[in-house]
């Protein structure tokens, strides 16, 4: 502990690095450099309230639901739930055992869940991107239409996809009468949009409807921050809008993409609210995503080891993404920065 | 809105914690209201149209029970959606109301819990004994050979409503065997007309019908020792018939297989459609614009001749059981009350308003409970209804065959054809979701 005398800040950091490079008790640095600069302990005393409720409100729930997914908590053991007996990995063995019904239903539900996704984050960033990009030209009525757009985004849910919900009703709905009475585009048939396959692509056209004005929110502030110079300076080059947008929109977007990308992703992946208004408790097997599917799993038929089980499942998975994206985007990004 | 599953996880989780301090503490009487023996705390399932009427019906009621016994009682009318979620809630938690009604197919369910206080002989004794009430309705409220959980309050049964107009203008008679039911169907159906509405995408709707349609057939969801079998033949060839209405017959309208808020009620009442099976009710009908006396009921009609192994069975017996909170901080006071809501007084002012029947014998002899239509119910509840499977997996039980026969409506709705063996097979994939 001599090295305690040293008080330049470059020294302490060749410090910390050999300490690393030793593969020494990285807390010992940390530890040492807290006691030399009490001054450093106050935020983390300010801190520390936060910390804790963090920790009552988010921490400690995912904790009992990592220990409920190891239990057999079923209707038997709810009133004595510290008595329900350990299962081990029982009920992690029947969500992922894919020859099983109920694995089987997962699974299925889980690459419905990614299609959905892959879709309607897909289609919202490209409207969001597209309207964004139109939008960034001063005209009239620009303000107005710019509200209209958020409207969705601002709606309650529950009331705007209760609204779908109506619509996509097959005989007094107004996409069938759309569809089929003043387009005739399904052949004389009224088509099902809540019930049987098609509920996919109702389920797609909500959450796009839905998400899309997010996108164009956060990309419309991130377009504020280009600079007009650059557009006037290629124009005078002799670059063309598509040009323009591919080579000084879109890089200058790249951080905000990569998080609005992300957020998107994990929110239409978690999506609940809307597949459970649209489709009530029991979604058919185009509309199952996982959320829902999960829910039905365990709370609607009291079996909350299985489903803490799959909710945890679906937890690593989406860390798992979660940390390949940031690790490939930000690997990227400096090449094109 | 991020993470609404392990938000219904957290809210479990937050459950189980909050019962720690309790558990500690080593009490199990703690909870329940706040012990208080003036007051008690009491949720009402949402039986009128909306809950402000189920207030208007219960206040005075309440009124009369703290003039009685100088017991306040704090009501809170739940609605459906919420209420099995808030009782599963108290029950892991340990805090929860003294009395609460209970819908009572979820009986033996919360009845495995524990949550429930059994009404044992004499417990029985303090809220009148159990003769006092009808006898199918008091075997709605718990496993058989275990003490009921919970008591009857308000008793209902399923029946054919038809409409009278409709029927004379075909020349049709009310249908008295199932084939009557299709040849009526196939006279009225014409000119955007239907002859039956059903709740197709309704999971209970449709598990009630596949129980009553059932019972009729001779099948049997679960085993005598309580294991599910769910594709017997019998059980196939009830739901068949069932989802055939559209299927086959096409009686009833495609539409009808996205049906889940009642739709079905609103073609009845405003004549898209001739027949519906529901329980009993007027106010779903007069609400709708029908006059008392523009519709008619009776037993929902059996095959003929009957299946072997057929039931003189037409009904499962609907309803709602009261029941006391285990954790009751003031359980002389809940009895008290629970013996005040199935007293002969309070059961028929409370049947009254709510158009439906008493659930102890001796509160049925009233006149207001002979008019035509009740005068059906109470024969059918006294000769041909029977419980739900009373099993602790029932809830499962209807969710999983609830959402098969909603799957079979979406299929038949869009052309497909339903067969036997497709039935049985979508009825033996709900069975292994049952994870047994």
């Amino acid at each position: 502990m001599t090295s305690a005398k040293v008080s330049a800040a470059g020294a302490a950091r060749a410090e910390g690095a050999a300490a690393a490079h030793g593969a020494g008790p990285g807390g010992s640095t940390g530890g040492r450099r807290r006691r030399r600069l009490p001054g450093k302990a106050l935020p983390y005393l300010l801190l520390a309230p936060a910390v804790a409720a963090e920790l009552i409100v988010h921490v400690v729930p995912i904790a009992v639901g990592i220990w409920m997914s190891f239990k057999e908590l079923t209707l038997f053991y709810i009133r004595e739930w510290s008595k329900a007996p350990g299962k081990g990995l029982g009920n992690y063995r029947v969500a992922v055992d894919v020859d099983g019904a109920i694995g089987a239903d997962l699974l299925r539900s889980f690459l419905v869940t990614l299609a959905v996704t892959v879709l309607a984050v897909g289609l919202s960033w490209l409207l969001g991107t597209t309207a964004a990009v139109l939008m960034q030209e001063r005209f009239r009525g620009r303000g107005p239409l710019r509200a209209i757009f958020l409207v969705p985004y601002a709606l309650p849910v529950y009331t705007a996809v209760m609204t779908w919900a109506f619509m996509f009703q097959r005989d007094n709905g107004m996409v069938n009468h759309v569809l089929a009475d003043q387009l005739h585009v399904t052949g004389g048939d009224r088509p099902f949009w809540l019930i049987g396959n098609n509920s996919f692509w109702a389920l797609v056209t909500v959450i796009v409807w839905r998400s899309w004005p997010f996108a164009f929110l956060v990309l419309m502030a991130g377009l504020q921050n280009i600079s007009r110079d650059l557009y006037e300076a290629s124009a005078l080059d002799g670059a063309g809008v598509w040009r323009q947008i591919r080579h000084i929109t879109l890089p200058a977007l790249r951080p905000i993409n990569q998080v609005l990308v992300l957020v998107l992703f994990l929110w239409t992946f978690n999506d609940f609210n809307t597949p459970f208004v649209l489709f009530g408790k029991a979604a058919p097997a185009g509309g199952d995503l996982i959320s829902v599917h999960i829910y039905h799993a365990s709370f609607v038929t009291w079996n909350f080891g299985t489903g803490s089980a799959m909710s945890v499942l679906l937890l690593l998975f989406l860390l798992l993404v979660t940390a390949a994206y940031l690790l490939v985007t930000s690997r990227r990004r400096p090449a094109h920065g | 809105m991020r993470h609404p599953t392990s938000r219904a996880l957290a809210v479990l989780a937050a459950g189980l914690l909050a019962t720690t301090a309790a558990a500690c503490g080593g009490g199990t009487t703690s909870g329940g209201g706040d012990g208080d023996p003036k007051t008690l705390t009491y949720w009402a399932s949402n039986q009128g149209t909306d809950i402000a009427a189920d207030q208007k019906v219960l206040n005075p009621e309440l009124a009369k029970f703290e003039k009685q016994t100088g017991i306040k009682v704090k009501m809170e009318v739940v609605p459906w959606t919420d209420l099995l979620n808030r009782i599963l809630a108290a029950t892991t938690s340990g805090q929860g109301p003294d009395v609460l009604n209970i819908g009572n197919t979820w009986s033996a369910s919360l009845q495995a819990t524990g949550g429930l206080l059994p009404f044992d002989p004499a417990t029985m004794a303090k809220v009148g004994g159990a003769q006092r009430f009808v006898p199918a309705a008091l075997a709605s409220a718990g496993a058989k050979g275990k003490d009921p959980a919970a008591v009857p309050l308000y008793s209902l049964a399923y029946g054919l409503y038809y409409n009278k107009k409709m029927f004379a203008d075909a020349n049709v008679e009310p249908p008295k065997t199932w084939q009557e039911l299709i040849d009526a169907g196939h006279k009225l159906t014409k000119g955007g007309k239907y002859g039956i509405a059903v709740e197709g995408a309704s999971i209970p709707e449709n598990v009630h019908q596949a129980f009553n349609i059932g019972q009729m057939y001779g099948a049997d969801f679960f085993t005598p020792d309580g294991k599910p079998q769910f594709a017997t033949p019998q059980a196939v060839k009830a739901i068949k018939s069932y989802v055939d209405l559209i299927a086959e017959e096409k009686i009833a309208a495609p539409g009808n297989a996205e049906y889940s808020a009642n739709q079905s009620l609103n073609d009845f009442a405003t004549g898209k459609a001739a027949m519906l099976l529901w329980q009993a009710t007027t106010s779903g009908f007069t609400n709708l614009g029908m006059k008392p006396g523009d519709w008619g009921v009776v037993p929902i009609p059996k095959p003929s001749p009957a299946p072997p192994g057929g039931r003189n069975v037409t009904s499962m017996v609907a309803g709602i059981n009261i029941a006391v909170f285990k954790n009751s901080g003031n359980r002389d006071g809940a009895l008290k009350f629970v013996k005040f809501m199935t007293g002969d007084d309070e059961q028929k002012i409370l049947n009254k308003a709510y158009g439906s029947l008493p659930a102890v014998t001796s509160a049925q002899n009233d006149p207001a409970f002979d008019t035509p239509d009740l005068k059906v119910f109470k024969d059918i509840l006294a000769t041909s209804a029977a419980p739900l499977p009373q099993v602790p997996e029932e809830s499962q039980f209807e969710t999983a065959v609830g959402t098969a026969m909603k799957e079979l409506f979406a299929d038949a709705a869009a052309g497909k054809p339903i067969t036997e063996a497709k039935v049985k097979d979508k009825l033996a994939a709900a069975q292994e979701q049952m994870g047994k």
